[in-house]
């Protein structure tokens, strides 16, 4: 078996998959590892519309996006194992990382010029939210649930209460309705809700869904099963505010209470982390502080679209394939990106003149009738509205990146 | 002779391997729950205590048993293969006075016989825990005290019972005790009689329930509660050592320890609950206050909050004057109390079935016992993740499944699982459940708590056992992974709606 | 004189969601407001006469490499009929192979629209 590639893709989900056809396509030796025994990730079990617009200009349910890239992919014929877990990255000189990787048919030692790390997100359970009371069954994170009902076909319960407002707890709300189940609320944190206006429309309000803002569930009861969750208001600190709990009864607790990369190995292979991201500190070549090493999709950033996703899966191929063919990435005056008013995380974290950059952003806090503002170089966006939930997008030219000094700062300011 | 033990928690399972060295015995060992060990053994500190910290005056069966324990854990936990460490013990003296409270623990470590007890001063303090408190005045060390994989414990003394000739019986609820000329002669269960001539009461919180059907009902069980967090195992920073306070008249304090998957764990708080309240294992927003309150004080640092994986609450088993109820009757002939064992009751399980084999069964009954010519005190396993490179090749090409990574936080096969559920079966489990398998490998108990692997989990023990996904449960009945197939609920509308 | 109604609906069409305004007199528009574009006053005339969505679920499927193959209405359909759909669905199960964009259920309810396998299986 060959155990040298230039670039070995770790997961098998939407950046991954794009990742490694990428990476085919510019004609380098590529490899594709799965820790589950089979690919596409989380579309797979995403049955509602909402994907591939961008990318696809059209509009398809999730497991239809997935399955247009795994054609691909596939028809490629890529290289790739299911049901392996890379257990250590080891950067074994500048150009070479050693992967120690377990498989059903044996454990692996690989030697790869890049490595590419598209693993995704977890989710945040009901111990990281400060939920108190009884660890019973009926408990469920969201994505959990979605691989319950969509992939296995079973049900989780009747009656359910949804933590957590952004598009993946409003989905669940109508998946859960869609299936018979009583969906009796959906709880969430912040002043206003964290999904798309229109899956607030489709999923809540064609229901009749009640949403409580402010709101945090604090306790969850029962003996065997969950019977009931206490909710209480939170203040504007979102500090629950003693005397408004109040009860609801239910059998189930979903929790869509947002996502976190999921990045144990390479952290341990000493990749620096961005507090505000969670994810890894990068260049524009979505490069982390090991060099080689590249990360894409949820591993890099949460992202709102898989189209996204999937955009980085591609540049971090392209970096993957900088890095290959010049034995690593040039020497490069890096301008820092500086988060500043308004906006609360920023990926790329460096960015250089030699190439466009996507960049990614998210507001603290929801603003109408706003400016983006790059005043170093004097560049200007007008915008309707910001708000936390929905990532802001833009793409900085190289010949503006040119014109900054050694920082460039973005920022979210009242349009006067 | 046949023997009933009722309660596999830490303390009938360890009775149940002491006796099972003996020959001419028939040793039945029951629990109500699905599995050994899901009560009050599961969800503690996990220390083994040195036992300089019980008076011998008040309390002379918990300063003896905890010493010799601490001694037969050594061995115990090496035939049983249960993870443990022995990282030694700092009782801090915050401030100057509290050396005094320290140099009364040291008197008691002399009384009752703890090897290696002796006061530290700040610097060396320090030296032993680099992340103790700066300004702590000194601290009275204990180089013997342990920790233990103790969700692991209980299990793994009835698997090396079983293989020893006891037989299990799991989901079997203890409903009477059949007395006649008093003598016992047998327990009622919800699965029908059981005859013993000799009955030992290890049923933790309901010991006192259990009691009182052979007619000692002096004295009640109430529960204490604990409750702690659990950070990530690469939440910095940790402890070295097994570090709490000097007590005070008020509190214990809590200990700040790194627990054996590797994470920082701090807790507990001691909250007596009415004696109803022997279920209640719910973590509260005041207990978990006073945890992290209590251990600041004790540490230099504490990981950030946001890197907390796990809050729980255990209860402990408290007789109404801190005694443990540890006696064997005249009346009714045969009955055993092994009641109220509250702490160090992990750390004692060992000597205390020891105590109750030899000193009251063998001593105060008069009953004589033979040791077996063979007998295995031994539990071999492995875990995948463990072995050398080589030796996981091997397995992986006898079967696949070990090089299945099941749950990524903490690096557990297939192949792993399997072996649990076949160990599981053979120690007669009637009900294989998500919290067994846990108890037994750490799985679902790392960065993601089971969010990304507990389906997976589901899917092999539905596989194994023959049963839909949706009935695997999480500890036994009640508890069911779901309620049935993705359309159970619309063929009911449509059902009903037909009707 | 006909009955006068009022609508207040949040529009969908771009992140934005404007809280528009319809009044209707009997069965005829006579006033759209709060929009901000003209598919969004399109958008609301369609939500008050005649709403439509997506519906998607899954079905059973035997022999497949899961339990479950997803589907959806290959056109928007009358959302009254959302669950009377979903019941139809309840008692569907499939043979594999199933590919994707197969057709499970032609024309289902009358509404034109076919339930289609978005997933192989």
């Amino acid at each position: 078996m060959q155990n040298e590639y230039d670039v070995v893709v770790i997961g098998g989900g939407p950046a991954g998959l794009a990742a490694a056809i990428k990476s085919k396509e510019l004609g380098l030796n590529v490899l594709l590892i799965e820790n589950r025994e089979f690919l596409g990730g989380i579309p797979i079990q995403c049955v509602h519309p909402g994907f591939g617009l961008h990318y696809f200009r059209e509009d398809l349910t999730g497991t239809e996006f997935i399955h247009r890239i795994l054609k691909k992919f596939l028809d490629m014929g890529i290289e790739y194992h299911t049901n392996a877990h890379v257990t250590e990255i080891i950067p074994h000189s500048y150009r070479h990382k050693i992967l120690k990787v377990v498989t059903d048919k044996g454990i692996l030692k690989l030697m790869a010029k890049a490595v590419i790390y598209a693993t995704g997100a977890r989710e945040r359970h009901m111990f990281e939210i400060g939920i108190t009371g009884h660890r019973v069954a009926g408990i469920y994170t969201a994505g959990e649930a979605q691989t319950m009902m969509d992939i296995y076909g079973i049900m989780p319960g009747k009656e359910i209460v949804i933590v957590g407002s952004g598009d993946v707890g409003l989905i669940m709300a109508r998946r859960f309705t869609l299936e018979g189940a009583h969906v009796k609320a959906v709880i969430e944190l912040m002043p206003y809700p964290g999904g798309l206006t229109r899956n607030i429309v489709q999923c809540l309000e064609d229901f009749g869904i009640p949403l409580y803002l402010s709101h945090a569930v604090t306790r969850v009861e029962g003996k065997k099963r969950v019977e009931k969750v206490i909710i209480t208001k939170v203040d504007e600190n979102l500090r629950p505010v003693p005397g408004t709990e109040e009860e609801l009864e239910c059998d189930t607790v979903v929790l869509a209470a947002g996502l976190v990369p999921y990045l144990k190995v390479i952290e341990k292979a000493g990749v620096i982390i961005d507090p505000a991201t969670k994810g890894p500190v990068v260049n524009s070549y979505l490069e982390t502080s090991v060099p080689g090493i590249f990360v894409a999709g949820n591993a890099l950033v949460i992202n709102d679209l898989v189209d996204y996703v999937v955009e980085q899966g591609e540049e971090a191929a392209m970096g993957a394939y900088e890095f290959v063919r010049n034995g690593g990435l040039p020497a490069l005056r890096w301008r820092k990106l500086v988060k500043g008013r308004n906006v609360r995380l920023l990926v790329p974290h460096y960015v250089s003149d030699t190439k466009d950059v996507m960049i990614y952003a998210r507001v603290k806090k929801p603003e109408e009738n706003v400016k983006v503002r790059f005043p170093e170089i004097g560049k200007e966006i007008r915008l309707p509205f910001v708000k936390p939930s929905e990532m802001i997008r833009i793409k900085l030219r190289k010949t503006d990146i040119a014109k900054a000094g050694d920082k460039i700062t973005m920022e979210v300011v009242p349009n006067e | 002779m046949k023997v009933v033990i009722v309660g596999a928690g830490v303390v009938g399972s360890s009775i149940a391997r002491v006796l099972s060295q003996y020959e001419g015995l028939e040793i039945h060992l029951l629990e109500k729950n699905a599995d050994a060990g899901m009560g009050v053994s599961k969800a503690n500190t996990a220390i083994i205590h040195p036992g300089h910290e019980d008076d011998p005056d008040k309390y002379p069966l918990r300063a003896k048993l905890c010493v010799k324990g601490n001694r037969l854990w050594y061995q115990w936990t090496k035939e049983l293969s249960i993870p443990a460490k022995w990282p030694g013990e700092l009782m801090v003296a915050v401030e100057e006075e509290d050396m005094k409270v320290a140099e009364h623990y040291l008197e008691l470590a002399q009384r009752n016989g703890v090897p290696g007890v002796r006061l530290v001063d700040h610097d060396e303090l320090l030296q032993l825990e680099p992340n103790v408190n700066p300004n702590a005045a000194g601290a009275l060390w204990a180089p013997t005290a342990g920790l233990m994989s103790s969700p692991m414990a209980a299990p793994a003394l009835v698997e090396n019972a079983v293989e020893n000739g006891v037989r299990f019986h799991p989901e079997t609820e203890v409903t009477g005790i059949k007395i006649e000329k008093g003598e016992v002669k047998g327990v009622e269960t919800n699965r029908g009689f059981i005859e013993a001539d000799l009955i030992i009461n290890a049923a933790g919180l309901y010991a006192d329930k259990i009691s009182a059907m052979a007619g000692i009902d002096y004295f009640t069980i109430h529960p204490r509660k604990g409750e702690y967090y659990v950070f990530d195992d690469d939440a910095e920073p940790k402890v070295t050592r097994i570090v709490h306070q000097t007590p005070t008249p008020i509190t214990k304090g809590v200990y700040v320890i790194t627990e054996m998957n590797n994470g920082l764990m701090i807790g507990p708080t001691a909250q007596d609950l009415p004696e109803e309240a022997k279920e209640d294992t719910s973590t509260t927003k005041e207990g978990l206050e006073f945890v992290w309150e209590w251990a600041q004080k004790l540490v230099r640092e504490l990981p950030p909050r946001n890197r907390v994986i796990r809050t729980f609450a255990g209860l402990r088993p408290e007789p109404p004057d801190g005694r443990w109820i540890i006696d064997a009757y005249d009346d009714p002939w045969g009955f055993i109390n092994a009641a109220g064992i509250r702490s160090p009751g992990l750390t004692s399980a060992p000597a205390i079935a020891h105590y109750i084999v030899e000193e009251l069964i063998q001593g105060k009954l008069d009953i004589k016992l033979t040791r077996k010519s063979h007998w295995n005190p031994y539990r071999r396993v492995f875990w995948f993740k463990t072995l050398p490179e080589e030796k996981q090749e091997e397995l992986i090409k006898q079967n696949p499944a070990y090089g299945r990574v099941i749950c990524m936080c903490r690096t557990i096969t297939e192949g792993d699982i399997l072996d649990i559920i076949g160990r599981m079966k053979k120690m007669g489990i009637r009900t294989i459940s998500l919290d067994g398998i846990k108890m037994r490998s750490g799985v679902m108990s790392g960065t993601c708590q089971g969010s990304y692997c507990r389906i997976r989990l589901a899917n092999i023990i539905a596989r194994e056992t023959g049963i839909p996904l949706w009935k695997v449960t999480q500890k036994g009945e009640g508890t069911e992974y779901g309620i049935g197939d993705i359309k159970v609920l619309l063929r009911e509308e449509v059902k009903e709606n037909a009707e | 004189m006909s009955e006068v109604r009022k609508f207040k609906l949040t529009c969908i069409i771009c992140p934005l969601g404007c809280n528009i305004e319809v009044i209707m007199e009997g069965d005829r528009i006579v006033r759209v407001t709060g929009c901000t574009c003209p598919r969004g006053e399109e958008y609301a005339v369609q939500e008050v006469m005649a709403p439509k969505r997506v519906v998607m679920s899954v079905v059973k499927v035997k022999g497949g490499m899961f339990p479950t193959v997803s589907v959806k209405t290959d056109k928007p359909v009358p959302k009254e009929l959302i669950p009377e759909i979903m019941k139809e669905l309840a008692s569907v199960e499939v043979e594999a192979p199933v590919h994707i964009g197969q057709v499970i259920i032609e024309n289902i309810l009358g509404t034109g629209a076919n339930i289609v396998a978005t997933r192989p299986a």
